[in-house]
């Protein structure tokens, strides 16, 4: 077996006298793709920035090629050879793609920066990559798959022994995934080790050799990923009983909730310039119904225009046939329309404000009256949320920050319950946040459908999709073009409408 | 897997390549001020006789230098994300120190004033880039600083320092090569070491990712706080330095000038086509954008029937049309999505 290229040995870190991290030990050897998983909260996050340089243990340490070493912060671990790649790109979007590979330390001749022989070793080494970008392209034109191969690409020019992934695919579609994932065995092949996180099941089990599970800041279980099934997997992840998480399956949805009632929300020829085509869209009270089709295709601007953050050019939304304003979010939400954003922190949650004022911040005309607010009101209602989606804070007043991403993504829904609403768009409802909270978030979709709620669930997760919907419509280049219903919805059957555009793409 | 074959289909992930208008969009942020700047030249030319002639380009030339080395240290401070208002308040600080110091002779008069001002940028380039404090916030008490630091050493305007008229320093500010004005040929010797800087250095590029996202920045081991640092120090010798040249062409140091200079020299930045969010720009439009705001308020001059105050409303006029116009332009360059 060849030596470890870094080791994490026993491994402390605390928080406020929390711990993080209990005595973790972690080997990387070259040439392995370790998984790193683990619920969040469990300290992979912490282990990872330890690693980066980000944290410095407060006990145990960290050897790398068989020496200790402390590193004092990210530059450190970087010049060491150890590269991150961080779930959110982290570039610059205004530079060109040659610019970003070499940024820090771009070839000069004469203390002045050689472009030219920047952009021939760009080429050279995004052609070696089999990824077909002009180096001399401004980043932020690309797509985010693209933008994430070309950090990967970067941290691997910059020699890396060791790359660190963070969640790299959470925005990616699943096609640039399959590149990715091509990218992370290569990278392998050149003996590089690579530590890769992910709550996606499938490519763990696709790309990586060996698997260290955290559990409570402890590692639970290392070894060889092949001789982990599925279950046992996640079993030893959540730390239970391997027949109960076969029971549940691996989502949580239930399935069905068929309904001849009329439409709760109907959609009708939505249009704005360049990003919606003519989409229609139906929905039932109770009724689950899933936007599928790739990044770009309309499905997020389709819910954006549903609940008035968007304008439209032309189309028509009604909620129990009573006409709702276009481009007005307030009259969404008078109506009845209530839209959980994708990305919780700039779209949604106020992080300094307390898990209490964050629920009641859009609830509150209807908590006050003359413009005060009543505190006995507000307490009921954040109580009662906190108590139906188990939301683990230490009070109501805690600050959201503090909270998981699972937890934060919690109190999110609780805000919009608690308007009341008649339609719930769930735009990536699960995205980020890990196996146990994402179960109860499924299950928690499916209670919400059963009281009536009708419900409008974006996913780039197809299992997830195709699980939770009882319905799904497809859209391609903003325009709705087929329906699945009962029994026609399968992953397969999404995949082969998604499919179908893309061959008739060609073909145009 | 064959690395030969290319698995990203680009056109297809990232949707279409930068369209023709999205090029000529790019072209335009880029040197909008200088297409603006000729036509209104040449209408100038043909309104006035007395207008394109050498004679009165090269006053206005002058003129427009004090302000166009404040502006230079402003490209660089925006670029990098940031702001310097203390730049009006350091120049008229460096002009009067360099009168003060010109009865020494000529490397005091140059050194005193450049030295207070390299102090002032980098004490702010501390507090903005090793301990994080808003640039708009630490350059504001930049600017009452060195304000107020100017009315004590002046008794609060009541003593003036007057530069000997045979000192080697007025020729700075007065003197002429081929006819040119020393003020003027100092500009274009620092845009053209400016220029190199940005483009063709480490440090450029640093300034441009920086301002780009600087959160990445910092992940990708660039030095964040030392070119931080750097910037405010080259923005506060700039404005030293003009500050210098106009007290050396006034002959002394006057206490009330550069008041809202920091403004124009923002305006001029942001109408040469640099994005006040930073990361994108550069000194040649800068320098245009210097050169329209004189060339604006010359023309007001000549057309003599205008009252002179109205430069002040065309100036501004300029530059909201710029800022929409640039908006609308990085909106067309990013193809219309939010």
């Amino acid at each position: 077996m060849t030596e470890p290229v870094l080791e994490a040995l026993g491994v402390e870190k605390r928080f406020a006298g929390v711990r993080a991290l209990a005595g973790v030990d972690l080997t990387v050897r070259p040439g392995e793709v370790h998984a790193l998983v683990g619920e969040n909260g469990a300290g992979k996050s912490t282990l990872i920035k330890v690693l980066t340089g980000v944290y410095q243990p407060d006990a145990g340490e960290l050897r790398y090629q068989g020496a200790p070493v402390r590193f004092a912060g990210p530059p450190d671990a970087q010049a060491a050879g150890i590269a991150t790649v961080y779930q959110e790109v982290a570039l610059v979007g205004s530079m060109s793609v040659a610019s970003n590979l070499f940024l820090g330390r771009e070839p000069r001749r004469f203390g002045m920066i050689d472009f030219p022989a920047m952009r021939k070793s760009a080429a050279k080494l995004l052609a070696e990559l089999g990824i077909d970008v002009d180096p001399a392209r401004e980043l932020r034109t690309l797509g985010l798959g693209v933008q994430q191969m070309i950090a990967v690409a970067r941290a691997l020019h910059s020699d890396a022994r060791v790359v660190i992934m963070d969640e790299p695919t959470s925005s990616l579609e699943p096609r640039e995934v399959d590149t990715l994932l091509a990218l992370v065995r290569t990278l392998a092949e050149r003996d590089v080790a690579v530590v890769y996180v992910s709550h996606r099941m499938d490519e763990l089990y696709r790309v990586c050799d060996v698997v260290t599970v955290l559990r409570d800041g402890a590692v639970v279980h290392t070894g060889p990923l092949a001789e982990l099934d599925r279950v046992r997997l996640i079993a030893t992840m959540l730390g239970r009983d391997i027949a109960e998480v076969r029971r549940e399956g691996s989502t949580a949805f239930s399935g069905e909730h068929e309904t001849e009632d009329e439409p709760v929300l109907a959609a009708h020829e939505l249009r704005r310039s360049t990003v919606l085509d003519g989409v229609d869209l139906e929905v039932r009270p109770g009724e689950v119904v899933g936007l599928g089709g790739l990044l770009g295709s309309g499905r997020s601007e389709t819910v954006q225009a549903l609940a008035g953050l968007q304008r439209l050019d032309s189309g028509a939304v009604e909620v129990n046939g009573q006409p709702v304003r276009p481009g007005s979010a307030a009259a969404a939400i008078r109506a009845g329309i209530v839209l959980v954003p994708e990305d919780r922190k700039v779209e949604g949650l106020v992080p300094n404000l307390s898990v209490r004022e964050n629920i009641v911040l859009a609830a509150l005309p209807r908590l006050s009256r003359l413009g005060v607010v009543s505190r006995a009101k507000q307490d009921a209602v954040v109580r009662t949320f906190m108590e139906r989606l188990q939301i683990k804070a230490s009070s109501p007043d805690q600050r959201v920050s503090e909270l998981s991403g699972g937890n934060q993504q919690k109190v999110m829904l609780a805000r919009w319950l608690a308007m009341s609403p008649k339609v719930l768009l769930l735009d990536e409802p699960t995205r980020g946040i890990d196996v146990g909270v994402k179960a109860q978030v499924q299950q928690l979709v499916d209670e919400l459908a059963d009281q009536g709620l009708g419900i409008v669930m974006v996913s780039s997760d197809l299992e997830e999709l195709v699980e939770g919907a009882d319905r799904v419509v497809v859209l391609r280049d903003g325009k709705s073009i087929s329906q699945l219903r009962g029994d026609e919805v399968s992953v397969d059957a999404v995949l082969a409408e998604i499919a179908a555009d893309a061959a008739e793409e060609v073909g145009s | 897997m064959t690395m030969t074959e290319s698995f990203v289909d680009t056109s297809a992930a990232t949707g279409a390549r930068p369209s023709r208008g999205a090029t000529l969009a790019a072209l335009a942020q880029r040197h909008g001020a200088l297409v603006v700047l000729v036509i209104l030249l040449v209408a100038g030319g043909i309104a006035f006789d007395t207008f394109l002639t050498f004679y009165n380009l090269g006053n206005l030339a002058v003129q427009a230098s004090f302000l166009a080395v404040v502006t230079l240290g402003m490209t660089l401070v925006i670029v990098s994300g940031g702001i310097d208002l203390s730049v009006g308040s350091v120049y008229a600080l460096a002009g009067v120190l360099a009168a003060y110091a010109s009865q020494w002779g000529l490397v005091p008069a140059l050194l005193l004033p450049l030295a207070v001002s390299a102090v002032i940028g980098l004490a702010q380039g501390v507090l903005i880039g090793r301990f994080g404090m808003a640039p708009f916030i630490v350059t504001l008490g930049g600017l009452l600083f060195a304000r107020g630091l100017l009315q004590f050493i002046t008794d609060e305007g009541a003593s003036t320092y007057l530069m000997p008229g045979d000192s080697p320093v007025r020729w700075l500010g007065s003197g002429k090569v081929l006819g040119i004005g020393v003020p003027v040929l100092i500009v274009v010797l620092l845009f053209l070491v400016g220029g190199f800087v940005l483009q063709r250095t480490r440090y450029g590029m640093r300034l441009f990712a920086l301002g780009g996202n600087e959160d990445s920045s910092a992940l990708m081991g660039i030095p964040v706080v030392r070119t931080k640092v750097l910037t405010y120090v080259l923005s506060g010798l700039g404005a030293g330095l003009a500050g210098i040249l106009a007290a050396a062409q006034l002959g002394s140091g006057v206490t009330v000038v550069g008041v809202g200079l920091e403004l124009n020299a923002i305006a001029a930045v942001v109408i040469g086509g640099t994005v006040l969010t930073g990361g994108r720009g550069g000194v040649t439009g800068t320098l245009a954008g210097v050169a329209l705001l004189y060339v604006i308020q010359d023309l007001i001059n000549q057309s003599g029937s205008v009252n002179a105050n109205m430069q002040q409303v065309v100036s501004g006029g300029v530059l909201i049309v710029v800022v929409v116009v640039q908006t609308v332009l990085s909106r067309v360059r990013r193809g219309q999505s939010r």
